[in-house]
């Protein structure tokens, strides 16, 4: 099951979920994920061993992306 | 899979900076070095004198010496600020973040997270300690620590989630993430560490060992 988070003041919100198969649930994960884009979130891909990988459209065999917001110097 | 190249999405925020390498970060510890001591020698050199020529000038020379020891301290301070716990606690919401962040980090990272409030990250520039409005680096051998004033933002996140952000930034690209962030102060880890508060300075003596770690292990064997 992949799964399309979102950092936010609740800790983290998880909107939406999909399989590969289910052709649907990640039709609803895309649009989800280009709604955010346009809030102004980043997508990110974490591959793990310290790498991680910006993403603009959603991978259909991600298991996980996170959306966060930008960085700026303090 | 529609990835893009690892350029990190807020360089469009500083297009006049040069991307931070590892030469921009020794030329800036050498400048760092130049200006401590430019203002530690020449003051208490000037108390000194001045003492020699005239002792009634103690007052004088007195305020000399005080200005050769605050000034180095006060950019040690800056260093160490931008790791400073800064913005609401968000206490109900931490712990959920807390996991979330838990979940990227290994286990050893996790643990010091959770004992210091900071993430400890090992990257191609040495090892960074990420703490919620900003970050440490110790390149290779830890006897210099570069300090980066950096944040998220979105203020209202809990402090995991913050750390979180930065992480993903750094991450993704991080000599991108370097350039966003502000260099704060350039200096000798112990400088940094007094002005840490305490329960983070395990933080940064576990980073500092990591860094000299780094140091002897062959270059190719590195992540």
């Amino acid at each position: 099951m992949s799964r399309l988070i979102r950092m936010d003041a609740t800790g983290h919100s998880t909107l939406a979920e999909w399989t590969t198969e289910d052709d649907p649930a990640f039709d609803a994960a895309v649009r989800e994920f280009r709604a955010q884009l346009d809030l102004g979130y980043i997508g990110v891909l974490d591959q793990g061993k310290g790498k991680a990988e910006q993403v603009r459209e959603l991978p259909r065999d991600a298991g996980l992306v996170i959306m966060r917001r930008p960085i700026a110097g303090g | 899979m529609a990835a893009e190249a690892p350029a990190l999405a807020e360089l469009g925020q500083v297009p006049w900076r040069r991307r931070t390498d590892e030469l921009y970060l020794r030329r800036q510890a050498r400048t760092w070095s130049l200006w401590t001591v430019l203002y530690a020698v020449p003051f208490p050199s000037a108390a000194v004198l001045l003492l020699a020529l005239e002792p009634l000038t103690a007052p004088v020379a007195i305020a000399c010496l005080a200005h050769g020891w605050v000034i180095p301290e006060l950019y040690a301070y800056r260093g160490a600020s931008v790791l400073r716990p800064k913005g609401p606690r968000n206490e109900r919401s931490e712990a959920a973040a807390q996991g979330f962040l838990g979940d990227l980090l290994g286990h050893e990272a996790r643990e010091l997270h959770r004992e210091t409030g900071l993430a400890l990250e090992r990257s191609g520039m040495g090892v960074w300690l990420i703490g919620e409005a900003g970050a440490l680096l110790l390149p290779p051998g830890g006897r210099r620590v570069h300090c980066f004033c950096v944040r998220t933002t979105d203020s209202e996140l809990p402090p995991s989630d913050r750390i979180a952000h930065l992480l993903l930034a750094l991450r993704t690209d991080e000599g991108g993430f370097a350039t966003v962030a502000n260099h704060a102060f350039c200096g000798a880890p112990w400088r940094v560490r007094r002005r840490l508060p305490v329960a983070m300075r395990p933080g940064l003596d576990a980073a500092r060992a990591a860094a000299r770690a780094v140091c002897r292990t062959p270059v190719h064997t590195r992540r």
